[in-house]
């Protein structure tokens, strides 16, 4: 089997007391292991509300979401916690990296929640920092690395834990052209491979180039996948 | 996950030196002001405890406590003697009297007439001077505290450090000529009054003359005698009270704890510092969490559980709370070692220790709490939003 995601009349609504607000509305859309799917659209079109359900972080009102065969809305919390520990990457737009820790002990965080120990975490992380070229910064704080050397740990920490997905939010909508470029190659070359699919969610055009395929969302549709 | 919630307290130092400083504040206002309670109250009953030889204390029945005394005949003693399982009691003076000063002033002072024979009831400590000067014509102990303060005498130019009472100065006492012929220790008493010991008989001849003089019957039991027997033999012979010491003690903190406003005086300060304390702590420690609450988000949403959350918060008060907790204690310990000398009154029992520890810790449980509440709420969802 090479589906990743699949995800079969995804519909979620927000009640913000005053009025209800249908973020996602019956949304069909498939992601293969070995490729990278990139979500667009303007804001507020449901982008970030799709990864959070593909993530297993916000459970959808209707339809189903299967990750590699896998549904998340039947499984017990404890299970999602531990599939999403193990099976999920995340890449964040503001980040998100623990400004106490330096970089090897942010990337060891993944494998410290799965139950490695902290000596072991620290030394793989260290070896994946050097796959994203910052082995000489692994003692440095993220106050003293830049906007693009800091994205590369956060790379670093969405791969340490070798997941199956990973889901990246506007990696690249905090960093200036080139540092996008260079994170969006980086991503490409060593997140990617044919066990693991990549969903990123963009409204920057600059970096669709990179995409496998780029699935269009307006209004809590996809209205196109191309 | 222990060492990134250690860590993540750490990291931004001014909070976390908040945090600590709140709980430093509170173990300080739980530990001092009852150390000062407790000395204050201990010297309330400093006589009973310095006076170590008799194991019973007999009295008129209406004593409410160890500065109410309420004279009795003198022939009560040999009542006291003659009970069965006495193996001694000696008579004791305690009264109130004026001491006139080298410079004119006067100065109460409590003085204590012990046995001519035996001197039972001496000061627990002589600095100076043999106790047995005591015989020697109009011979008194002074305590070391009054000597050198309210007794001391006038400098010698003006504004000069006052000059200290020694063997050999003279005192007058009730128009009585007293020649100081030692100098003792004595744990400072409730109204920090000079202490000043005599004979018995040069003590009633100090004293304006009543028909009844004798203050206390100092009894030691025969070994192997049950003292509470014995007290009850006392009384049902003598129609006297009397207490073992310990009972003694307890009647007169107990009568300072119901007739005086000392506990809620101290109370409200304890209460009010672990309110503050609380208040300090806990806003403090929520706001770290509420800074935080995007770093607990990321844990989520990359795995952590609530129970794993619950744990590193619980570890963050712990931390914060034993740092708080020891700085606390141990500022008190200072201020007590640095007012050993002073006239303030401090003790500090393992019991504060307690009560201290258990005070903290419910203002770390309340802190940790309301911060625990806030990050099982969490959406994980969070860390999308930018």
């Amino acid at each position: 089997m090479n589906i990743a995601v699949r995800c079969e009349n995804l519909t979620k609504t927000y009640d913000t007391g005053e009025q209800k607000v249908t973020a996602l509305n019956a949304v069909n859309l498939t992601i293969n292991l070995g490729e990278l799917m990139m979500l667009v659209g303007p804001s507020g079109c449901g982008k970030t509300t799709l990864i959070s359900v593909i993530a297993g972080i916000l459970d959808q009102d209707e339809g189903l979401c299967e990750l590699f065969g896998e549904n998340l809305l039947t499984m017990k919390s404890k299970e999602k916690l531990r599939f999403r520990a193990q099976q999920i990457g995340f890449v964040f737009q503001a980040f998100n990296l623990l400004p106490s820790l330096n970089a090897a002990e942010n990337v060891s965080v993944p494998l410290i929640i799965n139950g490695v120990k902290r000596d072991v975490a620290k030394r793989k992380a260290i070896e994946v920092l050097e796959s994203v070229g910052l082995e000489d910064r692994w003692k440095s704080f993220p106050a003293q690395l830049s906007g693009g050397q800091q994205q590369r740990v956060a790379i670093a920490r969405a791969l340490v834990h070798s997941p199956r997905l990973i889901v990246c939010d506007e990696p690249t909508s905090a960093l200036d052209h080139a540092s996008g470029h260079n994170v969006m190659n980086l991503l490409k070359e060593v997140a990617l491979h044919k066990d693991r699919a990549l969903v990123i969610v963009s409204h920057d055009a600059r970096i669709f180039s990179f995409a496998d395929r780029i699935a269009e969302m307006d209004d809590g549709h996809i209205v196109n996948v191309r | 996950m222990n060492y990134i919630a250690i860590k993540m307290l750490m990291g931004d130092t001014g909070k976390y030196i908040g945090i600590v400083m709140g709980l430093t504040f509170a173990s300080l206002i739980m530990t001092q002001q009852p150390a000062i309670f407790t000395g204050f109250i201990a010297r309330s009953y400093s006589f009973i405890t310095d006076l170590g030889l008799p194991d019973i204390w007999v009295m008129d029945t209406k004593v409410q406590y160890i500065d109410d005394v309420k004279p009795l005949q003198d022939t009560e003693l040999y009542r006291v003697r003659g009970i069965s399982g006495v193996e001694w009691a000696m008579p004791l003076y305690k009264g109130t009297l004026k001491a006139r000063l080298a410079d004119g002033t006067f100065q109460n002072c409590n003085v204590i007439g012990l046995d001519d024979t035996t001197l039972i009831g001496s000061p627990p400590v002589l600095l100076e001077g043999k106790l047995e000067d005591l015989r020697r014509s109009d011979g008194i102990i002074v305590d070391i505290d009054g000597a050198t303060e309210k007794l001391a005498k006038p400098a010698r130019v003006a504004g000069g450090k006052q000059i200290p009472l020694k063997v050999g100065d003279t005192l007058e006492l009730n128009d009585k000529r007293a020649i100081v012929v030692g100098i003792a220790k004595v744990t400072r008493t409730f109204q920090s009054q000079p202490v000043i010991y005599t004979t018995y008989s040069r003590a009633i001849s100090y004293a304006p003359p009543e028909r009844k003089q004798l203050s206390f019957v100092l009894v030691k039991a025969k070994q192997g005698q049950d003292l509470h027997k014995l007290t009850q033999r006392i009384r049902a012979n003598t129609g006297l009270a009397a207490y073992t010491r310990q009972e003694f003690m307890d009647l007169t903190f107990w009568y300072l704890m119901k007739n005086t406003g000392i506990p809620i005086n101290f109370g409200v300060s304890v209460g009010l510092g672990f309110i503050v304390g609380a208040a300090i702590a806990g806003q403090t420690f929520y706001n770290f969490t509420l800074d935080n609450i995007r770093q607990f988000g990321v844990l989520k949403a990359m795995g952590a559980s609530n129970w794993v959350l619950l744990r590193m918060i619980l570890l963050q008060a712990l931390v914060a709370g034993s740092i708080g907790y020891g700085m606390g204690v141990g500022l008190t310990a200072l201020f007590g070692f640095a007012m050993r000398h002073s006239i303030l009154a401090f003790k500090f029992p393992w019991q504060l220790l307690v009560f201290s520890g258990t005070g903290v810790s419910v203002i770390c449980m309340f802190a940790a709490f309301i911060s625990i509440i806030k990050v099982i709420r969490l959406e994980p969802a969070i860390v999308f939003k930018s």
